[in-house]
């Protein structure tokens, strides 16, 4: 197994689009907002984040911004939800989240919610649970969530849970560890946790751990390093972590290093790729692994970084 | 209309004579990158003119031929889609000509969102004409790909929005035999009894489909998405579920195989803990399967949990808690409780 390869993973992160890697590089293009999130939070997790140039990184992400307050995922995109989120967190990251137009970010934000308490990602109205989680952390982090019907939001993720205790995509949708991280995120984000099935939910992600120790999102799929994050984060969420076997899951996530040229990859031997590896990095945090910044589950942030912009501490 | 596929002949924009009089607006990613990218050069070519088209919201034919090859070279570009549409609309072109168009980029790029999303756009304006094809192009899908996310999603958008509901609890009958494991099957066969307005809901449609889960059962004993697909059908009903034989009997003749029991047990739990008074064959099946260090005296629900510790060690903190939540009896079991329990915990 060995152990976590910090150094490598930094200069992984570092380096990684640099490399001439034309698939990836074509697919990142337009989600670059998605990647610096990803990437710049796995070097604050390693201790690492001041590797990079903060003027710079918050100048580029202010660039993407689009004149309705949604930010694109590159300078020059349309505004979505997905990237929105990440350009927050990113200016968390740096504690810079004053160089924000506060209101504008959250109109543009609130003005997603949908009759029904559900939001769209953009404005041609994509319904998923993932975009009540994006706006419910987003303007939280801002503090505005009282520009939303939190009521509503809270009430329709509730009704996309599913008879195992999961949470799909919308109502009557498969349960799937991605969304459940979304539902469960956003539940616990407006205090709304009592409408969780906790021990049935725990039961059905504790199932997810297959023998070699790795998690699915799903019954009868292969293991993936991004569900230690979002089967773990659930599950600590619900405060059902310890039903999961620790040892094997950590065991899994470091068989899926690169150890030559850093980076995390989905399955052991696989190729590694900027996304994967803030998932296993993030999963290690919240396995306690020594060493890394602990993550706080809902937000996926450092937890210093919640505490300051929530707590003001 | 050409998909641009064919890279070995493409002719650079900049060549182009109909072309001539844009000017191409190359990507700006900032000084000093976080994120730099290395492009090719036909993306880059291809996305400098898009940004000039969609600078000037040019909303034209060439505007149109553009996405379409800007398109196939990042189908994720959700702005290229976006703009695609516009045009699209502003044009009033033939939408079942931009349905052969997603076709044949959707059928190589199952798991982007910008697809299945121009879709549904699609679908919600050409209404019932879109509703059998887009119920074909699922199942071609998932004679793929099975278990596909947005696939399932969209196909049951299709069928709330725009109906078509008449042949799909055959479907989920046809894929569960092709997989008997496919929990997508499973979920889209209680979407469609729970929720289709052709089939009288879950009340009207129990007996029967609590008859075929028991089937499943018996076959697969392991499979976990059937015994969830039992307790949904008496959803807010527990008592039913305690007092159906069937459900009984299927328990028994698992425990009684060779087969994997953890999920047969854990029901089985279930019951125990709403009253249900097994009778003394399905006691006996219990006693076979508990480990000799495991005292007799027990009572049969915290056997049951120390069988499952034992069977399925990866999760025997989540077994370990089950028994801990077992209601006491009586004062007398109680007693008996606490001896056995120092017993399991010098075994254990």
């Amino acid at each position: 197994m060995g152990e976590l390869q910090v150094e490598r993973h930094v200069a992984y992160i570092l380096t990684a689009e640099k490399r001439k890697d034309d698939f990836e590089s074509v697919v990142m293009e337009h989600l670059r907002l998605n990647g610096a999130y990803w990437g710049l939070t796995t070097l604050d997790i390693l201790g690492k984040l001041d590797a990079v140039d903060k003027d710079e990184v918050i100048s580029w992400v202010m660039q993407c911004q689009h004149e309705s307050g949604g930010f694109g995922g590159n300078i020059g995109h349309d505004p979505h939800m997905l990237y929105t989120l990440s350009a927050i967190q990113v200016l968390a990251l740096f504690d810079k989240l004053h160089v924000l137009d506060i209101d504008k970010v959250s109109s543009y934000i609130a003005g997603l919610q949908n009759e029904d308490g559900s939001f769209s990602g953009d404005m041609w109205g994509e319904v998923d649970t993932r975009f009540s989680y994006i706006a419910i952390c987003s303007l939280a982090l801002l503090r505005q969530l009282d520009k939303i019907d939190v009521g509503k939001a809270v009430k329709y993720i509730v009704s996309c849970k599913n008879v195992d205790g999961g949470f799909g995509c919308t109502p009557g949708a498969e349960s799937h560890a991605g969304q459940i991280f979304c539902c469960v995120g956003a539940l616990a984000i407006t205090g709304s946790l009592h409408h969780v099935d906790k021990d049935l939910l725990g039961w059905w992600l504790c199932e997810r751990q297959v023998k070699s120790g790795g998690l699915n999102g799903r019954p009868e799929k292969l293991p993936d390093v991004c569900y230690s994050w979002w089967v773990l984060s659930s599950l600590i969420m619900i405060d059902r972590v310890h039903w999961i076997n620790k040892e094997k899951l950590a065991k899994f996530i470091l068989d899926c290093q690169d150890k030559e040229k850093g980076g995390i990859s989905d399955r052991p031997d696989d190729a590694v790729d900027v996304f994967h590896t803030y998932f296993g990095v993030a999963g290690l945090s919240l396995l306690e692994y020594p060493g890394l910044k602990p993550i706080d589950p809902a937000y996926a942030l450092p937890v210093s970084v919640v505490n300051k912009v929530i707590l003001g501490k | 209309m050409d998909t641009g596929e064919d890279k070995r002949t493409r002719i650079p924009f900049k060549e182009r004579p109909e072309w001539a009089d844009v000017k191409p607006v190359p990507q700006d990613d900032g000084p000093c990158p976080v994120v730099p990218i290395a492009y090719t050069e036909d993306f880059s070519e291809t996305m400098d003119y898009f940004r000039a088209i969609y600078l000037d919201d040019e909303r034209s034919p060439r505007a149109l031929q553009l996405t379409a090859e800007a398109i196939p070279l990042n189908p994720g570009n959700y702005t290229v889609w976006q703009f695609r549409r516009v045009v699209l609309e502003a044009l009033g072109v033939d939408l079942h000509e931009e349905l052969k168009f997603v076709d044949r980029i959707a059928g190589e790029n199952t798991k982007n969102y910008q697809i299945w999303h121009h879709r549904r756009w699609l679908a919600e304006k050409l209404r019932a004409d879109a509703v059998t094809n887009e119920l074909e192009f699922t199942k071609k899908i998932f004679s793929q790909d099975a278990k596909n996310y947005h696939a399932w999603s969209h196909r049951q958008w299709v069928l709330q929005a725009l109906g078509g509901w008449e042949n799909e609890l055959a479907y989920c009958q046809q894929l569960l035999e092709d997989d008997i494991y496919n929990n997508s099957a499973w979920n889209q066969r209680y979407f469609v009894v729970t929720r289709s307005p052709l089939l009288g809901g879950l009340a009207a449609m129990r007996e029967l489909e609590v008859n075929y889960t028991v089937q499943a059962l018996r076959a697969s004993p392991e499979n976990e998405s059937p015994w969830r697909y039992l307790r949904g059908l008496y959803k807010n009903d527990t008592q039913s579920l305690v007092e159906d034989s069937q459900v009984a009997s299927v328990l028994l003749d698992v425990l009684t195989s060779k087969n994997n029991h953890v999920h047969a047990l854990s029901l089985l739990l279930d019951l125990l803990s709403h009253g249900f008074e097994p009778r003394e064959e399905l006691k006996s099946a219990v006693d076979v399967l508990t480990p000799q260090s495991c005292s007799p005296d027990l009572p049969l629900a915290k056997r049951i949990c120390s069988i499952l510790e034992h069977a399925d060690p990866m999760r025997i903190n989540y077994w370990n808690w089950r028994k801990s939540t077992i209601p006491v009896q009586s004062a007398k079991c109680q007693n008996t409780d606490r001896l056995a329990d120092l017993s399991m915990q010098d075994n254990l």
